[in-house]
C-alpha cells in the first residue's frame, strides 16, 4: 500500500528526515517510536503533504502512485488520513459544517452524489459512537475550547468518517488518560479491517498494549535504526533509548 | 482641482437658484443658507484632512452629477418594482426611491402603538415641534462638508417617531433604492426619535442599482432617549457605478442600549460615518461591522464614540475580507471625557488581505481624558491560518473551499450578534455566496440591471 524509499526531507534548509524506508500492506499496524526529534512527525505530515517540507531525494509510492504528485486534498480523497498530534482550531466552523464538507468532496471525487442532510446526520450520528463523542459536541467550533481528550477523539471521529485505507495517527496517545486513550484505541481497533492500515507513532508503549502492532521501528536521526515485532516495544519502555543509541555508536566505530 | 471646484460650483449656483424653492418650510430656511455657507467655506474633502488621508474622492467627484431638486410625488407602488427577498422577515417597510419616501397611499403611518413612520417632508409639516426638537442637533455642519450639504439640500426621507414606552412589535426597514438613466446626486435625511423605555429595531438597505455613476450622500440622525434600546442594521449591497457617503449619528441618553451592525456585501465606493454619543450613565453600545469587497471597490468606515458621562460600556468589532485590489479603510475613534469616569470600552479591527494588491488602512484610536477607565484597541491584519488550511485540506476539502470556510468563520463572530433570526440567517447565506464569489449585486435585484438595456418600469419615472 505504501512504499518509502530512501525518503530525505529537510524544512528551511534543515534535514530532517535522511534515507528513511518503510513498507506498509494492507491489513498492517506499524508503530513509529524514537526520542524527541528524530523527524517522526516530519514524516507524518510529509506523507500528509505539508507545504514547505522540501523533498530533496527518494519515493513514496502509495497504491502505486508517486504521491508527491497529489495535492494533500488528493491525498486524502485517495485514502490518507493523518491524524494530527496538534490539532487545529478553526473557529466558527462547526464540525458539522466541516465534517459535511469533506465527506462530499470525498464522494465527490469518487463520483458519488452528495449525502443529504438527514444521510449526513444519521452517519455522523453512527460514527460519534466509535470515539463515545458526546452529542454537543458536533454543534461545536473545530476544535475551538476542546480538551486535549476531546481534540483526539475528534481527530479519530474525523477517521471514521472518511474511512481511510492509511491512517497515520501522530501521537495520538499524547495528553491522553487512561480513560481517553483506551477510547481513542478502542475506536482505532474498530476501524481496523484486513484492507487498510495504520502507522502509529508514539513515544510510550502504553499505546500499544490497546492498538497492538505487527510492527514496531525505531526512528532515530531520520531514519529507522531498529525493526522488530511488538516486543521491541516492551524492550524500549524498559530500557529506554539509550541503549539504541549505544548499539548505533558501537556499529559505527 | 478643477473639476472638484466644478462640481462645488455647480452645487452652490444649484442652491441659489432654488433657495426659494428649498426654503419653503420656514424653519429650515436659516438652517439651509448656514449650512451652504459652511459647505463653501469647508468645500469638499481632500487628502490632506486626517479623515481623508486614505480614501481618495477624485474618481467620485469628477463626474458630473444632475442635483436632485423637483419636488416629488411619492406616491407610487415600490411593490411592482421591488422586493426584499428575505421572505421570513416581517417588517414594517419604508421605502426611499432615489431620496424620497416612497409610499403607497398615505405619506404618514401610524402605528397602533402610536409608532409613527413618515416622509420627513410631511412630517415636518404635520409635526414640526418633535421634528425641530432634533434635527440636525447631532451632526455636525461647521466641520464636515458632506453633513452641511445634506443639510442645505436635503429634501425628503424618513421619519420614525416612537414614542416613549413602546415596543415596537416588528423591525422597520428601510430600503433605500436609486435608479435613474442619468448620473444623479441624492442626499436622503433621516431622522429616527425612539422615546424613554421604548424599542426598536431598525434594517436599513441601501440598494443601489444604477447604470451610471451616482452619489448618494445621506444622513441619519437617530436618538435613543432614557431606558431605551435600539438594533439597528445596515446592510450595503450596492452597484460597483455606485459612491454612498452614509452618516449615521446616534445620541444615547442614559440607561440606554445601542446595537449597530454595519454589513456591506458590495459597494463601488462607500464611506460609512458612524458616531456614537453617549450622553448618559448606565449605557450599552455596540458597534458591529463587516465588509466584504472586491475587485476595484473601496469601502471607508469612520466611527466614533464619545462618552461624555460615566458608566457606560462600549464594545466595537470590525471585521474585513479584502479580495483583488479593493481598498479597505477602518478608522476608529473612542473619545473618553474627563467626566466619563468608569468608562469601559473596547475596539477591535480585523482584516483579511486575500491578495498582494488589496489594501487595508486601519487606525484604532484611543482618546482618553478620564483616570479611573478600562480602555482597549487593537487592529490585525493578516492572511488565512495556514495551519488551518493545511488542517482542512489533509480532510480532502478543496483549497478553494478551504479558504471559504475560513473566511465565513473570520466573518461569524459579527454576524452571531445579529438579533433578528431571519436576518441572520439571510446574511449567513449572503456572506456564503459572496465569499464563494456568486453574490454581484444582480442577484438581489430584479430589476437586471446588468443587461444594456435600459429598464422598464411600470411606474411613471416623471413623478420620481
Amino acid at each position: 500500500m505504501l512504499s518509502i524509499k530512501n525518503l530525505k526531507v529537510s524544512i528551511n534548509g534543515k534535514k530532517i528526515i535522511n534515507g528513511f524506508n518503510l513498507e506498509v500492506k494492507a491489513g498492517e499496524v506499524h508503530a513509529i517510536m524514537g526520542p524527541n526529534g528524530t523527524g517522526k512527525s516530519t514524516l507524518a505530515s510529509a506523507i500528509a503533504g505539508k507545504e514547505n517540507y522540501v523533498i530533496t531525494e527518494g519515493s513514496i509510492l502509495y497504491k502505486g502512485k508517486n504521491l508527491f504528485d497529489m495535492a494533500p486534498e488528493i491525498r486524502s480523497r485517495e485514502g490518507i488520513f493523518l491524524g494530527f498530534q496538534y490539532p487545529v482550531e478553526i473557529p466558527g466552523v462547526s464540525i458539522t459544517n466541516f465534517m459535511k464538507t469533506a465527506v462530499n468532496e470525498h464522494r465527490k471525487y469518487k463520483g458519488l452524489e452528495p449525502l443529504t442532510g438527514s444521510a449526513f446526520l444519521k452517519l455522523m450520528e453512527e460514527k460519534k459512537k466509535v470515539v463515545e463523542l458526546q452529542a454537543k459536541l458536533s454543534n461545536r467550533s473545530v476544535n475551538e475550547g476542546f480538551s486535549g481528550g476531546e481534540k483526539k477523539k475528534n481527530e479519530i471521529f474525523q477517521m471514521a468518517m472518511l474511512e481511510p485505507s492509511l491512517a497515520i495517527l501522530d501521537e495520538t496517545d499524547s495528553g491522553l488518560d487512561i480513560d481517553a486513550l483506551r477510547i481513542v484505541a478502542n475506536g482505532v481497533n474498530k476501524l481496523r479491517t484486513k484492507d487498510n492500515a495504520f502507522i502509529v507513532i508514539t513515544h510510550y508503549q502504553r499505546l500499544l498494549d490497546y492498538i497492538i502492532p505487527d510492527f514496531v521501528h525505531v526512528m532515530y536521526d531520520g531514519r529507522i535504526v531498529k525493526s522488530g515485532g511488538k516486543e521491541l516495544a516492551f524492550e524500549l519502555e524498559e530500557k529506554g533509548y539509550d541503549w539504541i543509541k549505544k548499539e548505533l555508536e558501537e556499529k559505527s566505530t | 482641482m478643477e473639476t472638484y471646484k466644478n462640481l462645488k460650483d455647480k452645487i452652490l449656483e444649484t442652491y441659489s437658484v432654488n433657495s426659494a424653492f428649498l426654503n419653503q418650510t420656514n424653519f429650515l430656511t436659516g438652517i439651509r443658507d448656514k449650512a451652504i455657507t459652511h459647505f463653501d467655506t469647508l468645500g469638499f474633502p481632500h487628502n490632506k484632512l486626517e479623515d481623508w488621508r486614505h480614501t481618495k474622492l477624485t474618481g467620485v467627484l469628477e463626474n458630473d452629477y444632475s442635483i436632485c431638486i423637483e419636488d416629488s410625488d411619492g406616491n407610487v407602488d415600490v411593490n411592482k418594482f421591488f422586493h426584499c427577498d428575505i421572505t421570513d422577515l416581517n417588517t414594517y417597510t419604508a421605502v426611499l426611491l432615489n431620496g424620497w419616501f416612497a409610499y403607497k397611499n398615505t405619506p404618514i403611518t401610524k402605528l397602533a402603538d402610536g409608532t409613527i413612520i413618515a416622509s420627513l417632508t410631511h412630517a415636518l409639516k404635520e409635526f414640526p415641534e418633535i421634528v425641530k426638537k432634533h434635527y440636525g442637533k447631532y451632526c455636525d455642519i461647521e466641520k464636515n462638508a458632506f453633513e452641511a450639504l445634506n443639510t442645505a439640500f436635503a429634501l425628503d426621507g424618513i421619519f420614525i417617531y416612537v414614542p416613549d414606552n413602546v415596543i415596537v412589535d416588528k423591525p422597520i426597514q428601510i430600503i433605500s433604492i436609486l435608479n435613474k438613466k442619468e448620473n444623479i446626486l441624492v442626499q436622503p435625511r433621516n431622522l429616527v426619535i425612539v422615546g424613554k423605555n421604548s424599542q426598536l429595531k431598525l434594517v436599513h438597505c441601501d440598494d443601489i442599482f444604477s447604470h451610471t455613476p451616482t452619489l448618494t450622500n445621506s444622513l441619519t440622525e437617530i436618538f435613543v432617549d432614557e431606558n431605551a434600546s435600539v438594533d439597528h442594521y445596515k446592510m450595503q449591497n450596492n452597484d460597483n457605478h455606485s459612491a454612498l457617503i452614509a452618516t449615521t449619528y446616534f445620541h444615547q441618553k442614559a440607561n440606554s442600549k445601542l446595537s449597530s451592525n454595519t454589513i456591506t456585501l458590495n459597494g463601488g465606493f462607500i464611506r460609512n460615518n458612524t458616531n456614537v454619543a453617549i450622553n448618559g450613565e448606565n449605557c450599552e453600545t455596540n458597534l458591529y461591522g463587516i465588509y466584504l469587497v472586491d475587485g476595484n471597490q473601496i469601502i471607508d468606515n469612520h466611527t466614533f464614540v464619545d462618552h461624555i458621562k460615566p458608566n457606560s460600556t462600549s464594545n466595537e468589532i470590525f471585521k474585513g475580507v479584502i479580495d483583488n485590489q479593493a481598498k479597505a479603510v477602518f478608522s476608529g475613534k473612542i473619545l473618553v471625557r474627563k467626566d466619563a469616569q468608569k468608562t469601559n470600552a473596547f475596539q477591535t479591527n480585523k482584516n483579511i488581505l486575500l491578495t498582494d494588491e488589496a489594501t487595508i488602512n486601519t487606525k484604532p484610536t484611543l482618546e482618553i481624558y478620564a483616570d479611573d477607565v478600562k480602555c482597549s484597541h487593537g487592529a490585525t491584519v493578516g492572511q488565512l491560518d495556514h495551519e488551518a488550511l493545511f488542517y482542512m485540506r489533509s480532510r480532502g476539502i478543496s483549497e478553494d473551499n478551504a479558504k471559504m470556510l475560513l473566511m465565513y468563520a473570520f466573518t461569524d463572530e459579527v454576524i452571531t450578534k445579529i438579533s433578528i433570526e431571519p436576518l441572520r440567517e439571510k446574511i449567513c447565506q449572503l456572506v456564503n455566496k459572496r465569499l464563494k464569489g456568486e453574490l454581484s449585486i444582480c442577484d438581489q435585484c430584479v430589476m437586471h440591471c446588468g443587461c444594456d438595456e435600459a429598464v422598464v418600469f411600470n411606474i411613471d419615472m416623471s413623478k420620481i
